[in-house]
């Protein structure tokens, strides 16, 4: 870990262009305070891959709101109208991935695997333009890998390391995420000191973790 | 009684004691009203619960427990709170038991459509395609026509979500189970005749000598 951030350093630090994975499932699990800096540094032209966009207004869905993205990887945006719309006018370009495929996608940018076999999409528009493997008899769709410039991550609790637990439905993609990004900057609701938080509760050590978000206030 | 509650009272009688079971949001998540507790069902949300509850009183909601439509849930006692990768693990490793969706066109092969209206409307697939190629069983819950139009189709004009035969159709009018030789007429609604029900089906159907009426209780 390499130290605290404000939101707006970290906004500094994210490039226009960049590659973002964002943590969350309709906003819950998202890094709202990360995103507002976003909105507010006017960022553009960013690849955002994450679950969905949320709705206008709530996590991802501020960015949309805000022209910060030019391309999005999803595997659904039905709740944002606005991302639908800018898709049809050719001001955002939307690749739909089925959510299993999406996280395993990500999981495997994150664990060093050139791949994922997969029966999900087969014999639908997804196979399109795919390779299918057999292998012991049954057929796959061959997936390619996912990472990004950045993920950034929302934590229920981060110690002084950057080691990070998560609650209840706020899991969803940020385990897996925080191992996709070449920088990972998590933003927690609380930091506690070491050892406060169980080495069996750590679902994210701390290693993968460059940057906290600072708390509010 | 309302089409939507029939349909999820019937869907309903399918959930049997023990069951893992993914309900997809909109009338699939009606069925759980239906289930008794006693029947110690466990229902998954695939944003990160095992043993999702039903709302939470008036005050006590917290953003960090949702379904997977983004509304306020409770969990219950043995509930397991996991990520996006072990949830869609457990639907595509063949750990799910049920799935209920809704759908736009089912066909004579017992093909579901259910995630996009070319040129209408994109919302993504989500986890459609993964719950429709993993769980054990697959049923699809919906109105039979949508605007005077029958949703029990010859064949899908819409893009599928799965190359996979669902297991059963449950819709206001009847019950339907597809099989290799086409669409069984397996129950009546409460008062339908059976020659209201293929006036009402653009699809060929598999009518048998005998067509009894749907149970509810």
């Amino acid at each position: 870990m390499k130290g605290v951030l404000k939101p707006e350093a970290a906004a500094a630090m994210i490039p226009d262009g960049a590659s973002l994975m964002i943590g969350g499932f309709m906003a819950v699990g998202t890094p709202e305070r990360l995103i507002d800096a976003l909105v507010a540094r006017g960022a553009r032209g960013l690849t955002v891959i994450a679950n969905d966009t949320a709705m206008p207004g709530k996590g991802i869905g501020k960015l949309i709101s805000a022209g910060c993205v030019a391309h999005v990887i999803a595997s659904h945006i039905g709740l944002n109208p606005e991302t639908q719309a800018k898709m049809i006018a050719g001001e955002i370009g939307c690749e739909l991935v089925p959510q299993g495929t999406l996280v395993e996608r990500i999981r495997a940018g994150g664990v060093g695997l050139g791949g994922v076999l997969t029966p999900t999409g087969l014999g639908t528009e997804v196979e399109d333009g795919k390779q299918v493997v057999e292998v012991q008899g049954k057929r796959y769709l061959l997936e390619t890998p996912l990472t990004a410039d950045f993920a950034l991550i929302a934590a229920h609790t981060a110690d002084y390391i950057g080691n990070l637990s998560y609650m209840l439905t706020a899991h969803n993609f940020n385990p897996v995420m925080a191992m996709a990004g070449r920088t990972v900057i998590a933003e927690p609701d609380s930091i506690v000191p070491l050892g406060v938080i169980a080495p069996d509760a750590v679902k994210t050590p701390g290693v993968l973790v460059d940057h906290l978000l600072i708390r509010k206030g | 009684m309302d089409a939507k509650d029939l349909i999820a009272r019937r869907v309903a009688r399918e959930i049997k004691p023990g069951m893992l079971v993914n309900l997809g949001i909109g009338l699939p998540s009606m069925v759980a009203n239906f289930v008794p507790a006693a029947r110690g069902v466990f229902f998954q949300a695939e944003n990160g619960v095992i043993g999702l509850g039903a709302r939470p009183p008036e005050g006590m909601e917290d953003r960090h427990l949702t379904d997977a439509g983004g509304g306020f849930v409770t969990a219950v006692p043995g509930a397991a709170a996991i990520d996006s990768a072990m949830s869609f693990g457990l639907i595509r490793g063949g750990h799910l038991d049920m799935t209920v969706l809704g759908g736009l066109q089912v066909d004579e092969e017992g093909h579901l459509a259910n995630w996009k209206v070319p040129g209408k409307m994109v919302p993504g697939m989500g986890g459609a395609m993964d719950l429709v190629t993993g769980a054990d069983c697959v049923i699809v819950a919906m109105q039979h026509a949508a605007k005077g139009q029958s949703k029990i189709v010859p064949r899908c004009t819409l893009p599928l979500t799965a190359l996979r035969r669902v297991d059963l159709v449950v819709t206001d009018l009847a019950v339907l189970r597809p099989e290799a030789d086409g669409l069984h007429l397996a129950e009546r609604a409460p008062g339908i005749s059976v020659d209201e029900i293929l006036a009402a089906t653009e699809a060929r159907l598999v009518v048998p000598a005998e067509v009894p009426e749907m149970r509810l209780d």
